[in-house]
């Protein structure tokens, strides 16, 4: 090792072991966007209008995607690196606090509300555009689609209004030194791909693992800072209506197991399905 | 009105979704147009889209589209409709659709249907919502619009002559940031959002060494392969066969289930499937409550017996 002499020397070694500290560990600053959804038990009943579901009696959830794997798995990296910061931002009302500080008690440091009950993805994406915009965030993820309305989209809209590479259905993830390398489902098969700079990815099964928050991260999560942002003006591009349950379907035939060739003609000839 | 569809390639190949979309798109322009655009190398004769209603195709077969950006393919598209004068540009609901529909919709300023399920009346896109627990009609606002059509929604149609393909050249290719490392393609399997017909697996299967059953009767039966929640999580099948609310929603025509006991998330996935065959030892399984035919039987028993039997039907009608 080298000679260090005392006081100007001592300060050089220090600043020198830091810088290399600070090469290897990185800062991860990571945004993850949550949505609030109906537990997955729900049986879905509408409003009179039938243009919302009637939210009386639901229990509401973080939406499985964001909380399992894209906020586990931003957590995770924030571990390893050592340092830095996982924040979260949902668009919605005071009502969605509980999910918002669910989040919190898995482990997420600080959390945004942008106060608008969101008619669309593309409201969501709207909202959070600008104010992410500027902000020093090294990536954003969102979970792969909200149980609710299954539009996978919310991502995509992000990244198109920042210009950041956007790259869905990712099931690994991997962040060193502001190279992300990770596999995309592509659709029977997968894409190992690397992005230097911010993007947006959704975050599907095989990112991470679900982690059940424990007393401590329920307490702590008391205490985290929810931020309200109020939300710009903005026109809606699409409006949800006429909600409907799926017709019952008749009764089930029940076929001898000893006949299969009967379940075939069946198929065939009735559902025509062969 | 004048209509845009994007025909993705899959392996060099038009999708099998491409007639769907075309026939979708003949219907939805009414007197207008219907424009075909192809972003990449094809290694099959394009012209044959016009026999499903492509009037116009257009190809941009540059070596920088070999790999898939979403950002940039989104912003082709959006020139591209801009371009041919549409109003609406309708790609399909899959792994690429997903990842382009919502930036053709930002950069073109337009209302987004993610997942219509059948033609619109006036403004109104019939979708599913809840997972599949529930039906809606998204009402679309603007005068632009983007239509990202879930697979399997209608019957194709060939109507129209083969057409020729027009290179057209956009006026910058936008450099991607994405930087593709490796493919890894299982190109043998038939992709499960696509696929007509899907025989799926539970946890009753008790094992991965026995999901040759499976196999099986979805090799007969040219269906691909899907399963539960817990068979993925335990690592028995690939993570990208797991269906349903937390999985991937399918619709096929047939949809054939061992072994699985129906939980309502299961069925979130799979309940709009035309036809539901289900196999399981329990006759008291929640699963037979939405089969059209059920069998209540052990699958390692009746799994064979119905790969026979169709093995049989095949014979017969050859
Ligand atoms: C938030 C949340 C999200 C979820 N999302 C999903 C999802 O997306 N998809 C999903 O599938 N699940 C999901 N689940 C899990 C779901 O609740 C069920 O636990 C799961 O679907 C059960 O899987 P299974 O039917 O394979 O297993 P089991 O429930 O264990 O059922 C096995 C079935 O096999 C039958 N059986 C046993 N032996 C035989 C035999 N020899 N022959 C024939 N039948 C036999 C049994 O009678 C039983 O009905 C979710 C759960 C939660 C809480």
């Amino acid at each position: 090792m080298q000679k260090y002499r005392l006081k100007r020397d001592l300060c050089t070694f220090v600043l020198h072991v830091l810088g290399h500290a600070k090469s290897k560990k990185s800062v991860m600053n990571i945004l993850v966007c949550i949505a609030k959804a109906p537990d997955t038990t729900t049986k879905i009943k509408f409003n009179s209008e039938g243009n919302a579901l009637d939210g009386n009696g639901v229990t509401w959830i973080v939406n499985p995607s964001d909380e399992w794997y894209a906020l586990v798995r931003a957590l995770e990296l924030k571990e390893a690196a050592g340092q830095g910061k996982v924040t979260i931002v949902t668009v919605g009302t005071a009502d969605d606090d509980s999910i918002v500080r669910k989040a919190l008690a898995v482990g997420a440091d600080e959390a945004f509300r942008i106060n608008l009950s969101p008619e669309s993805a593309a409201s969501v994406a709207e909202q959070i555009a600008p104010w992410a915009k500027g902000q020093p965030f090294d990536f954003i993820l969102t979970g792969k689609e909200t149980i609710d309305f299954n539009g996978s989209v919310v991502g995509g809209l992000l990244a198109a209004h920042l210009d950041w590479p956007y790259i869905p259905l990712i099931e690994k993830l991997n962040v060193e030194n502001g190279r992300a390398t990770m596999f995309r489902d592509i659709g029977g098969g997968t894409e190992e791909i690397e992005v230097n700079g911010p993007f947006v990815a959704s975050a599907t099964k095989g990112l991470a693992e679900q982690r059940i928050p424990n007393m401590r991260g329920i307490m702590a999560a008391r205490t985290k800072p929810i931020t309200v942002v109020e939300p710009q003006s903005y026109s809606a591009k699409i409006e949800y209506l006429e909600f409907t349950l799926p017709q019952e379907k008749g009764a089930c035939k029940i076929i001898d197991p000893n006949n299969m060739d009967e379940l075939v003609r069946l198929l065939h000839s009735e559902a025509k399905a062969l | 009105m004048n209509v845009l569809v994007y025909i993705d390639l899959q392996n060099g190949r038009p999708r099998k979704s491409s007639a769907e979309l075309l026939t979708y798109a003949q219907k939805l322009s009414g007197a207008g147009s219907v424009t075909a655009l192809v972003l990449g190398h094809s290694l099959e004769d394009l012209s044959a889209l016009g026999s499903f209603g492509a009037q116009r195709i257009l190809q941009v077969s540059t070596p920088e589209l070999t790999h898939f950006d979403g950002l940039v393919f989104g912003q082709l598209i959006s020139e591209a409709a801009q371009f041919t004068g549409s109003q609406a540009v309708l790609l399909s609901f899959d792994h690429s659709g997903k990842a382009i529909a919502p930036v053709v919709a930002a950069k073109w300023s337009a209302g987004l249907v993610a997942g219509a399920t059948g033609l619109p009346q006036g403004t109104r896109y019939p979708v599913k919502a809840f997972s599949g627990k529930a039906l809606a009609k998204v009402n679309v606002l603007t005068e632009k619009i983007v239509v990202a059509l879930t697979p399997n929604s209608i019957p194709s149609e060939k109507n129209g002559s083969s057409v020729a393909v027009e290179s057209w050249i956009p006026s910058e290719i936008p450099a991607s940031k994405i930087k593709v490392l490796s493919v890894n393609k299982n190109t043998t399997d038939i992709p499960l959002p696509e696929a007509e017909k899907v025989v799926s697996g539970g946890r009753g299967l008790k094992g991965p060494e026995n999901w040759g059953l499976i196999e099986d009767l979805a090799k007969e039966l040219g269906a691909a392969t899907a399963c539960s929640r817990p068979v993925s999580d335990i690592g028995w099948r690939p993570h990208h066969e797991h269906v349903g609310q937390t999985g991937i929603t399918i619709r096929p025509n047939l949809y054939i289930a061992a072994g699985i006991s129906g939980a309502i998330q299961h069925l979130a996935g799979v309940n709009s499937s035309k036809t539901i065959v289900v196999i399981n030892t329990d006759a008291e399984a929640p699963f037979f409550k939405a089969a059209d035919y059920g069998v209540v039987g052990d699958a390692f028993e009746v799994l064979p017996k119905l790969t026979q039997a169709i093995k049989k039907f095949k014979a017969d009608q050859a």
